[in-house]
Parts: C-alpha cells; structure tokens; sequence
C-alpha cells in the first residue's frame, strides 16, 4: 500500500480544541520540538463541537488521518463538553471499524496546554500509524471523472 | 374461534370508539387495511363512526409514534408562530403501540418532542410482524392474492396455488430477536401480555459480522449499500428523524453529496444510523421500507449494542432518564483514545 516511491506523504486533519491541544500544539513550537509536518491544524472552541459530519466529510475529501484532541477529563473549559465528545467518539470510532475504516485512520487523544511534549509525540505516533496504513481509499470519494471532464471541456 | 389478532382488533376498536365517545382523545393512530396482501395502511381516526376501519394484524410494520408528533400538532386549535399557548389542557391523542414502539413514544417524551400527558397509549403486545419481503420470496414470480391468517400459520393463496406457512418463519429479523415485545408504557392495555423471547443473543448477526476482518466487513459494507438509490425511506419512516432540516439536504456546508456516488451513499447510512445512536429501539421500519432490500438495521443495531455494552443503557426504557449521549459520567471507557506516549513509556 505504502508507495515510497513517490515519497507519498499523509494528510492528517487534526482537530485540537482551542483551550488544551491547540494550546499545546503552540508550545510544541515555541519549545521547538520536532514533529511531522503532516497535520493540518483546525481550530475547534472544544472537543465537543466536532461532531461526525466534520470527521466524516474530511476522510470524504480525501484526509489520510484524521486526529481529534481535547482537553482531559475534568479539564474541559466548558466543564464537561469533552466528556459528552469522549461518548460520542467511542461510538463512532466502533462504527468506522465495524464498517472496516482501517483502525487507526480516525484518532483521538487528550493534549493539554502545558503538554508540547506530548502533542509533538502524539502527532508523531498518529503519522506513523498513518504511513504504516498508506494513502486512505475508503470512503474518500473520487472526483477523478469529473477532473478529466473539466481538462476535455 | 376468532384468532388472536382478531380479537385484538376488536378490542382496539372497541377502546378507540370509547375514548373517542368520551371525548377523552381528539384523534386515535391506528392501521386500516391495505389494498395490497400482505399490506396495512397508517389511518388517524377523528371520529367514533370511522373506528370500525382499524385493523390489527400480523402485517403492521410501519411505526405508527412516526406520526404521533404530526397529529398532536393537528389537533391543537389553529395559531400563528407568535400566537400565545391557548389556556387550558391540549387536546389528546390515542396510539396504538407494542413494544418497540411505546420506547420511540418515551425516546420522544425524552427529547420533548412529545408531552406524555397528551399521549394515550394503547399498549399491544407485540407477537412479531411478518416480512412481506420474506414471504414474496418463498413464492419467487407468483402472484400472491390474498394471505389468510391464523395464530401460528399463514395461508397463502394465489391464482392457482393455495399453501399454508408457519408464521414464525417469515417473521423480521428485528421481531426474531426482540427483547422487549411488550409495550413499557400503557395507558390502555389491549389483549393479553405477551411474555419475554427466549433469546440467546438479541446481537446474533451483528456478532457474526464483528468476527470477521476489517477487509471483509469493508467488502460487506460497500456490498450491501451499493444498491441505495437515496429515496430516503428509511428517514421519512422512522420516528427519530424530525429535524426539521435533515444533514442530507444542508447545502452549506454540504456533508453529504446528492450523488448515487458509493462514497455519498456510504456516508449517508453511517450518518443516519449515527445520528439514531442511543435512540434506535430496533423497531425495523427502515429495512421493512426499503425498496431496495438494504439490511440498513446491520448499522443501528452494532449502535445499540455498543451503548448497551459500554454505558449499560436501552433507548426508550425510562422517560426520566437521560438519553446516553446527553448524559456522561467521569470514568466513561476510552480504550479507543491514543494511548498517551509518556504513560505508555512510564508503563515499560
């Protein structure tokens, strides 16, 4: 699956929210600890604000990864909004493997904000397992007929 | 000796003129005949002459809470958007429900989409519905005209062809491994109980294809799904969907394609059967509409069984209950998060 000859990289969507992961995604930086440079970074208000439309319409245009992090358990800016996201995920992270998405396409983590350590180490594990998976075929819908299309016209 | 579902036509009729008489219920949701075998047809009764058209028999598939929050809204008297609440009690409606059903009426107590005290529920103990698809198939390219039916068999009679089934053999899926047949909220008990299924395992199927590898179950996925034609059925039947504009037809942003594209039709299966996670009483309207024979239910039921298994909750059980996922607790199972490097390292 993995084509090193074209020095395929992933594209991993992270979703960090703003108060925690996003946090630490910034002091990752500032400390300068090196990480792949394969995600791309949306900002959320909270974990809980990202629901499965998001998760799903990435992988749909063609996310190789995805990665949703929030605050801890107990550590949610809003009181609980990550823990309402945290039975929601496990619900759809069970159901994307029921229906065969490879296991580790869809990520979750905590991050908090005095964590860069982690966040860089984090990301560095969600690429790896990426890479190991190659670039994603299901569920990414292919616009290939319509590109040639638009090259005849 | 009139046969089961007889006599609890009769009885539905007799307690839906009754309650109608007495001015208790402004309208009753029941079933009338179909004019296809094998069919039946959603009728509201709003008056005590018209009750003599509902039926009750093996073939009532629909779920009929489907239409419970449209009828109250009917019979409330007419106002505007702005107009105040009018004074005194709202008019009530009766609906006949087994068990599946009577749960969508408390998932949608739940979700205030209905007010228990406008609700009269008349419980009926669900013996199973018959699959038309199932029964069609046994008689592959004959006409069936007419099916007779009794407690434990089903006549099945065409042109030149006249032949006696059991009845348990073509009943749904769901109905097979049903846990709860017998309504949990009664206000108007209709016929006798009946009693608990012997059930070896309610998650049978969804087990077997949990067993298999991520590569097959894709195959299975694509497989089954390839068919959809995106007429929405499933949506329009099932009494969860009310919003009153669905993730399939937002435009912006557009999370779903209109496209018969796999990856469209894909998406928009695991959104619906998401979107019912914690809800979903089983009830197997979905499939039953389906014009294409999507064994859609596959979704919803691996939903059920993961918050039966993870937070120990079965939709529509108690109305004073919270609905799993508007609920939490601090130590919720997270197995499937990243596990964290640094612990990960501290735990070598």
């Amino acid at each position: 699956m993995n084509d090193q000859s074209t020095n395929w990289e992933p594209k991993i969507i992270a979703f960090l929210c703003n108060w925690c992961s996003y946090a630490g995604a910034d002091l990752a930086g500032v400390s300068r600890f090196q990480y792949p440079s394969n995600i791309r970074i949306v900002r959320v208000p909270c974990s809980g604000r990202v629901s499965e439309n998001m998760i799903m319409s990435a992988l749909k245009s063609g996310a190789d990864g995805i990665l949703v992090s929030g605050c801890h358990p107990g550590d949610c800016h809003y009181i609980s909004g990550n823990y309402f996201a945290r039975r929601r995920f496990a619900l759809l992270s069970n159901l994307l493997d029921f229906i065969g998405i490879e296991p580790g396409r869809v990520s979750f983590s905590w991050v908090s904000a005095s964590e860069g350590e982690q966040f860089a180490e984090v990301v560095q594990s969600v690429t790896e397992k990426v890479k190991a998976l190659g670039p994603a075929s299901r569920l990414v819908k292919k616009i290939d007929a319509l590109e040639t299309a638009l090259q005849v016209a | 000796m009139p046969t089961i579902n007889e006599t609890v036509s009769e009885e539905i009729r007799a307690q839906a003129r009754k309650l109608l008489e007495e001015g208790t219920v402004a309208a009753v949701i029941g079933y009338a005949a179909g004019s296809l075998p094998m069919t039946v047809k959603p009728l509201v009764v709003r008056s005590p002459e018209d009750c003599r058209k509902l039926i009750w028999n093996t073939f009532c598939v629909l779920n009929l809470a489907n239409y419970l929050p449209a009828t109250l809204k009917s019979v409330e008297p007419p106002r505007g958007p702005r107009d105040p609440k009018p004074e005194g009690p709202l008019p009530k409606v009766a609906i006949c429900a087994t068990g599946c059903w009577s749960r969508n009426i408390v998932v949608q107590i739940q979700e205030h989409q209905v007010a228990r005290d406008r609700v009269v529920v008349m419980g009926v103990g669900s013996r199973g519905m018959v699959s038309k698809r199932k029964v069609q198939a046994l008689f592959d390219g004959r006409e069936i005209l007419a099916v007779e039916e009794g407690d434990h068999e089903l006549v099945i009679q065409g042109a030149d062809f006249s032949e006696t089934i059991n009845r348990w053999s073509v009943v749904r899926d769901n109905c097979q491994t049903c846990t709860h047949p017998d309504p949990v909220l009664v206000d108007v008990r209709i016929g006798e109980p009946v009693s608990e299924r012997k059930n070896p395992n309610p998650f049978m199927q969804v087990d077997a294809l949990e067993q298999k590898s991520g590569d097959e179950r894709w195959a299975w996925f694509t497989e089954e799904f390839s068919t959809c034609i995106r007429c929405y059925a499933c949506r329009n039947a099932c009494p969860l969907c009310y919003c009153p504009t669905c993730f399939v037809d937002d435009a912006k942003p557009q999370w779903v394609g209109k496209s018969l594209d796999a990856v469209d039709t894909g998406l928009f299966h695991i959104l619906r059967a998401y979107h019912c996670a914690g809800r979903c009483t089983d009830c197997g309207t979905c499939e039953t509409v389906c014009p294409k024979g999507i064994n859609m239910r596959m979704l919803t039921k691996k939903l059920n069984k993961d918050v039966l298994d993870l937070y120990g909750i079965e939709a529509g059980m108690q109305p004073d209950a919270p609905l799993p996922l508007t609920t939490y607790t601090m130590d919720d199972p997270q197995k499937f998060m990243v596990a964290e490097p640094s612990a990960v390292k501290e735990g070598k």
